[in-house]
C-alpha cells in the first residue's frame, strides 16, 4: 500500500501560550513544539497498514516553517519511509489555502490512502483533510476512531453525538483520525538514527493568503475569582444554595 | 441582495438545539447585509423545517429523499453547495457539531472560499467579525472575513438562540440523485443512550481522584440527579476507566456548558483550556492547592466520597422541591 499521512507542527498542548508584540501572533519563544497528537493516530494507522499489506511506502507531508522538518523527522523515526516539507511561513486561519497547498502535491502520487489527524490542536479547525478530499474528488470518513482496509475497500466508524456512524468506501480514500484509532508507537533510538538518513524534500507550499483577515490574537477574559464554599460533605448545602440563587443555574 | 444560508440540522425529522442558535447567528449576519435567511434542512422523507421561522428564517427549503435520512456527507455537500450556486448566498452558517465539522470544510472546498471555523460569536461591522478561540481557549482570534462567499461554523452552546418570528414559507428544494462516495450505512447507538458532553448544559467530569473506574457511578447518579452528561479528565481516558467521547479538553472536547464540575481532577493546563468557556465551575478536590480551585467559581476540598453523594442528595431534594 502506498499511503500518505499529512501532519502539523503545533505547540505542545501543556504549553503556555503569550501573545506576540503584533498583537495578532504568538510569541513562540521558549514553547515546545510537538507532532499534533491526532497525527500520531493518524502515522501509527498507517504504518501499521503498510506493515500488514506487506509492502508499500509511508510518506509524510507536513505544510510548515522550515522547523516543521523536525516535525516530520518524528514521523519518519516512528517508521514513515520519506518526507515532504511544503515550506511557508505563518499559515493562514483560512485552511483552504493549505488544503490547495496538499491537494496539489498529493495529487499524482498514487495512493491508496491518505491520513490526516481529525484536527490540529492550535487552531483547531477539523477542516484541511476532509477538504483536500473534496478537492481530490475522493471518499472520506473524518473523525474515525475504527478502521477497517481490506480488499480496497473500507469501513469506517466516527463518533457522533450520542452515538457512531459506520461509513463504507472505496480506495483511494482519505480519513481523518481520532484518539481511540491505535495506540501511537515510541521513536527507538535506532528509529530515531535511521530517521536522519531518511529522505526529506523541501519545496515551496506557493500558498494563498485566504479569506480571513486577523484583526487581534487576544488573550480570553478573565474569569471572576471563584472562592472555597467550605470543607467536606458539610460544605454541600452552602454550595448548592450558591448554585440555585447566586449563579442561578439550578 | 446578500442573503445568508442557514444550513440546519435534524435528528429523526425534528430540528436539534443547535439549529436556533445557527438560524440566530444567521439572522445577525443577514440583517447586516440587509438580506434574507434561508433555512437548508436536509434528511428522509418527511423531514419538515417546522420551528425554523420562530429563529428567524424568512424562507424554509426542504431537501428531503429517503437516502438522505442518514448523514451522507458528499449529498449532503452537494445538496447545500447546489443550493448555493443556485441562489449566490453571501455566507453560509453551519453548527460546529459532528456532523457540521465534517460538512462545513466540503461546502468551503466546494464553493472555493473561506472556512471561520468554530467560532464562538459573530457581529456585523462593515463586514462580517468573527471570534475564534485556538489553543483550545487559550488565545482568541478576532477574524474578518474578506472573501466572498464564506463559510461559517458556530460552536454549540455558545451563542444564546434569540427569537424571531418571521414567515419561514416551506418550499421543496430538488435533490440530485447520485451514490455517495463514502456512504453511513448504521448509526451505532451505545447499550445506554448518553447526552454528549459537548451538547450537554451540566457536566460533571471525573480524573484520577475517582481512584477506580466503578466509582464513576458516583458521577454517573449525579450527572442523572442534574439531568446532566458524565465527562473525564485525559488521565482517566488514558487510563481506559473511560471512552475518549467524554474527555474534556484540549486533546478531548471543549465544552460551554452552564455548569461543569470537575471531581478529583487537578486541573492541568490542557484540562483548563477546554472547561474556559464553561458558565459556572465547580471544583470539588481533597488537595486545596490544586489548580483548579484558581479556575472554578465555586470549591469544596474535601473527599469526594463524601461530598458527591451527599450533594446528589441535595440535588435530588431542589429538583424535586
Amino acid at each position: 500500500m502506498k499511503l500518505a499521512v499529512c501532519v502539523k507542527r503545533v505547540p505542545d498542548s501543556e504549553a503556555r501560550i503569550k501573545i506576540g508584540a503584533d498583537g495578532k501572533s504568538i510569541d513562540e519563544t521558549g514553547v515546545k513544539f510537538v507532532l499534533n497528537p491526532y497525527d500520531e493516530y493518524a502515522v501509527e494507522e498507517a504504518l501499521k497498514l503498510k506493515e500488514a499489506s506487506g509492502a508499500g511506502e509511508v510518506v509524510v507531508i507536513s505544510v510548515g516553517p522550515d522547523t516543521a522538518q523536525e516535525t516530520l523527522r518524528t514521523a519518519l523515526a516512528m517508521g514513515a519511509d520519506r518526507g515532504v516539507l511544503l515550506k511557508a511561513g505563518a499559515l493562514p486561519l483560512d485552511p483552504l489555502p493549505v488544503a490547495q497547498a496538499l491537494a496539489a502535491e498529493l495529487k499524482d502520487g498514487g495512493y491508496d490512502l491518505v491520513l490526516f489527524g481529525k484536527v490540529a490542536i492550535d487552531d483547531s479547525s477539523h477542516a484541511v483533510g476532509v477538504m483536500v478530499a473534496e478537492l481530490l474528488g475522493l471518499p472520506c470518513v473524518s473523525a474515525v476512531a475504527h478502521l477497517t482496509i481490506a480488499d480496497g475497500k473500507g469501513s469506517g466508524e466516527r463518533e457522533i453525538e450520542g452515538g457512531g456512524e459506520v461509513v463504507e468506501f472505496a480506495l483511494p480514500a482519505v480519513v481523518t483520525a481520532d484518539k481511540g484509532l491505535n495506540e501511537p508507537r515510541y521513536p527507538a533510538l535506532r528509529g530515531i538514527m535511521m530517521a536522519k538518513k531518511k529522505p526529506l524534500e523541501v519545496k515551496d507550499a506557493g500558498l494563498g493568503t485566504g479569506g480571513l483577515d486577523v484583526v487581534s490574537l487576544a488573550y480570553p477574559p478573565e474569569r471572576k475569582a471563584g472562592r472555597i464554599v467550605g470543607e467536606g460533605a458539610d460544605a454541600v448545602p452552602a454550595l448548592v444554595d450558591a448554585l440555585k440563587n447566586e449563579a442561578k443555574v439550578l | 441582495m446578500a442573503n445568508v444560508l442557514a444550513v440546519l440540522e435534524q435528528r429523526g425529522g425534528a430540528l436539534k438545539k443547535v439549529s436556533s442558535e445557527t438560524l440566530t447567528v444567521a439572522r445577525r449576519v443577514a440583517d447586516g447585509l440587509g438580506g434574507e435567511v434561508h433555512a437548508l434542512v436536509i434528511g428522509g422523507s418527511g423531514v419538515s423545517g417546522e420551528g425554523a421561522g420562530t429563529y428567524g428564517a424568512d424562507r424554509v427549503l426542504v431537501a428531503s429523499d429517503d437516502a438522505l435520512a442518514l448523514y451522507q456527507a458528499d449529498r449532503y455537500a452537494a445538496a447545500v453547495a447546489a443550493q448555493a450556486g443556485a441562489a449566490g448566498y453571501e455566507v453560509v452558517v453551519v453548527a460546529a457539531t459532528a456532523m457540521g465539522r465534517d460538512l462545513a470544510p466540503r461546502i468551503a472546498a466546494r464553493l472555493g472560499c473561506a472556512l471561520a471555523a468554530d467560532v464562538t460569536d459573530v457581529r456585523f461591522d462593515g463586514g462580517v467579525i468573527v471570534t475564534r478561540p485556538v489553543y483550545a481557549g487559550k488565545a482568541t482570534y478576532t477574524l474578518k472575513v474578506t472573501g466572498s462567499p464564506s463559510v461559517i461554523s458556530i460552536r454549540p452552546n455558545a451563542v444564546a438562540a434569540v427569537p424571531d418570528e418571521r414567515p419561514g414559507a416551506t418550499d421543496a428544494v430538488p435533490v440530485e440523485a447520485a451514490e455517495p462516495k463514502a456512504k453511513t450505512v448504521e448509526i451505532k447507538q451505545p447499550e445506554k443512550a448518553a447526552l454528549d458532553v459537548a451538547e450537554a448544559t451540566v457536566v460533571v467530569a471525573g480524573g484520577r481522584g475517582l481512584k477506580a473506574p466503578e466509582h464513576f457511578q458516583l458521577l454517573e447518579d449525579l450527572a442523572a440527579a442534574l439531568g446532566g452528561a458524565v465527562g473525564a479528565s485525559r488521565a482517566v481516558v488514558d487510563a481506559g476507566w473511560r471512552p475518549h467521547a467524554e474527555q474534556v479538553g484540549q486533546t478531548g472536547k471543549v465544552v460551554s456548558p452552564s455548569l461543569y464540575f470537575a471531581v478529583g481532577i487537578s486541573g492541568a493546563i490542557q484540562h483548563l483550556a477546554g472547561i474556559r468557556t464553561a458558565k459556572t465551575i465547580v471544583a470539588i478536590n481533597k488537595d486545596a492547592d490544586a489548580p483548579i480551585f484558581k479556575a472554578a467559581d465555586y470549591g469544596i476540598v474535601g473527599d469526594l466520597f463524601e461530598v458527591i453523594p451527599k450533594l446528589t442528595e441535595e440535588i435530588r431534594k431542589v429538583r424535586e422541591g
